[in-house]
């Protein structure tokens, strides 16, 4: 039928996916994997409840608790009374209705989109959705991977579909060579410094170009999770010998023979040569320089060697304004070189920057080092599994030697949905993806950074060209 | 779901880009297992000061936008989480509509499963209309679904265009779940092929 026509990675998945075509371009598409965690799920299951339906496919469905959970010793329970309704409602729910779950004293538990592809439950090729926007994160392995509310959380329980219109596609490639020091983080919080918190809406990134394809998995997981914070409901990239070699030998990865057919499918899936991209978006990877944001909006950011950008120096009335709010709530002076900027609080951790490969970039840094004083550093594990394999690796003796705070897989501190929470006023180096208002705790302010840039932060005390420092 | 079919009310203004969702409803109150009960946190921090006594200046605060029905708003409004407590929110709060001339993807999706209509108009008409707003209570604004026209105090009509689909959801309150399972079939046969023809598709059991 369509396959004449030269097709992108995301024209391919879409098409293999739609169960039925409806009117004006509303596609039922199926849905392959639902990730479900605590707290956009309680309505979704409390519909079904009410309506006498049941999860239709829970073999396709993982449950796990994330953004509510302590990252403190997690037998006492959860103190904090909405907190624990939130998770045993979940805990009732995947019982009542048969889900998988991974409880929260399982080794297999952490953060929603690290645990799916590093269990093998995230593949190429799927379709992918979690009531979550950072389910973008899973796009790295080459599916369509996107965030959904919760009546569409209770829509893919019920029915293992979605109505959905398709996306347009956009192409973001970035060519070059990363210089030493510049991670995915890097790269990705470049991109959305050139497009814009809008810039992909309505659209999926397919990510490409060398710097891409020599990102390690970890590194590619980071670029699409940030996908959102570019206005993109999806990012890709397409799968290769990377991606294959990452997935053989997960758990739930297929095994023998139908991995090799699994395989053999994935390759079908790169965008053909001359398929047709709405939008495209070209960078050079050897210009891209350690990045930090000095706003409240993720595209609010600038090489470390920058200063605090002038709110005078813009022209349209309506963004200065927005800008100056931003300096306001940052607690900022124009001017200020970003190097000069301290920190209270630093936060290794979040579904973009909490795999072991994150841990080991923050750890090269701390390693002979101390915490600056009146610095507090939290390192916190996207999942039990990568907390025993920093433990077994001897970072985590790194961290508690330097005077970081060493703690149990959550959301943490990304998100005030749990203890770990900045007070008014504090500011931290951070490697999750918002630096919204409030999103780390009313009042908090956020510099985004990568792993080793926030490691550099904590033992200087203030943010840092991590370049300086190795 | 409740339809939507016309609405005259008060509109507020917002003048600002990239409203995000933590702005709409900050995290701390999404540990709720209801749908209802979030009007009351809907802009925590722009409505609130840090001991929970009203901003004055913030307009959901003044008279005659208490009681606002539309808000108008700049660029990317609903940007960040795909939290539905954000549309909740606003619901609760009793706001039926939006106009801005931009979205997020999620958010705007998230608004027509509630109920809530997002409209999108260019920049310029957006101000236009936020001054109409200015005006107060006598200065109330018309949505009309069924003839896709925002009506001005003034009487002056502004079409926008809706995807008809969804058109047709809001204006008759359908529930999503309830078409699709008219569809069991249709999955039903996908998922034979599909197991046919990707048998290496692995299950989950935990």
């Amino acid at each position: 039928m369509s396959a004449i026509r030269p097709r992108t990675l995301f024209d391919k998945i879409w098409d293999d996916h739609v169960v039925e075509r409806l009117e004006d371009e509303t596609c039922l598409l199926y849905i392959d994997r639902h990730l479900v965690h605590e707290v956009t799920s309680p309505q979704a299951f409390e519909g079904l409840r009410m309506s006498g339906r049941r999860v239709r496919a829970p073999q396709a469905t993982i449950a796990v608790v994330d953004h509510n959970v302590p990252t403190s010793d997690r037998r006492q329970g959860i103190k904090e009374p909405e907190s624990r309704l939130q998770v045993e409602t979940l805990e009732e729910n995947v019982a009542e209705f048969g889900v998988p779950f991974f409880p929260v004293l399982d080794p297999r538990q952490g953060i929603v989109h690290i645990i799916g592809p590093e269990q093998g439950i995230s593949l190429p090729g799927m379709t992918i959705v979690c009531g979550d926007s950072h389910t973008s994160t899973h796009g790295a392995l080459g599916a369509l991977a996107f965030g959904i509310g919760t009546s569409e959380v209770e829509h893919v329980l019920a029915t293992q579909t979605l109505l959905q219109k398709p996306a347009k596609n956009m192409l973001v490639e970035v060519n070059g060579t990363l210089p030493p020091g510049c991670t995915a983080k890097d790269v990705v919080l470049a991109i959305i410094g050139k497009i814009g918190t809008a810039g992909g809406n309505g659209h999926v990134i397919e990510y490409a170009g060398s710097v891409i394809r020599a990102l390690d998995m970890a590194g590619r997981l980071t670029v699409c999770n940030m996908s959102i914070e570019g206005g993109a409901r999806a990012g890709l990239i397409a799968p290769d010998q990377t991606t294959f070699d990452y997935i053989e030998g997960r758990p739930y990865a297929p095994k023998g023979e139908d991995f090799d057919r699994a395989v053999a499918y994935w390759k079908t899936l790169p965008s053909d040569p001359g398929a047709h991209y709405d939008t495209i978006v070209r960078l050079d990877g050897s210009e891209i320089a350690p990045m930090v944001t000095w706003g409240t909006s993720p595209e609010a950011v600038l090489p470390i060697t920058g200063a605090v950008p002038d709110p005078a120096e813009v022209e349209d009335e309506a963004t200065r304004a927005q800008m100056q709010r931003m300096l306001d709530y940052m607690g900022l002076t124009a001017g200020t070189k970003l190097t000069d900027i301290p920190v209270d609080v630093v936060f290794v951790g979040s579904c973009t920057n909490a795999r072991i490969e994150d841990l080991r970039a923050a750890a090269a840094v701390a390693r002979g080092r101390k915490v600056a004083a009146n610095v507090r550093a939290l390192i916190v594990p996207g999942s039990g599994l990568v907390k025993l394999q920093a433990e077994a690796e001897g970072l985590a003796q790194i961290f508690l030697d330097a005077g970081f705070e060493w703690r149990e897989p959550g959301c943490s501190m990304c998100l005030a949905m749990n203890p770990d929470k900045l007070m008014p006023g504090q500011r931290c180096a951070s490697t999750s993806n918002r630096n919204f208002e409030g999103r780390q705790g009313q009042g908090g302010r956020t510099h985004l950074v990568s792993p080793a840039m926030a490691a550099a932060a904590a033992v200087t005390g203030h943010l840092t060209d991590i370049r300086e420092l190795v | 779901m409740q339809p939507f079919t016309e609405l005259t009310a008060v509109a507020a203004p917002l003048p600002l880009a990239n409203v995000d969702t933590d702005k709409i409803i900050p995290a701390r109150f999404l540990k709720t297992i209801k749908r209802s009960g979030l009007g009351k946190s809907l802009f925590a921090g722009l409505r609130y000061d840090d001991q929970g006594g009203e901003r004055p200046e913030f307009v959901l605060n003044q008279e005659p936008f208490r009681g606002a029905e539309i808000l108008i708003a700049h660029e990317n409004f609903g940007c960040g989480s795909s939290r539905e407590h954000a549309p909740w929110a606003l619901l609760d709060f009793g706001i039926r509509c939006v106009i801005a001339p931009s979205f997020a993807d999620i958010f705007h999706g998230n608004c027509f499963k509630n109920g809530i209509l997002p409209v999108v108009q260019p920049r310029s008409v957006c101000d236009q209309l936020m001054e109409d707003a200015r005006l107060g209570a006598n200065a109330r604004i018309t949505v009309d679904l069924g003839r896709q026209v925002i009506v001005r105090p003034s009487g002056e009509e502004i079409p926008f265009s809706i995807d008809p689909f969804r058109r047709h959801m809001l204006l008759h309150g359908l529930d999503e779940i309830g078409q699709t399972m008219q569809r069991t079939a249709a999955i039903d046969t996908y998922e034979a092929a599909r197991m046919s023809a990707k048998p290496w598709m692995p299950t989950i059991s935990a």
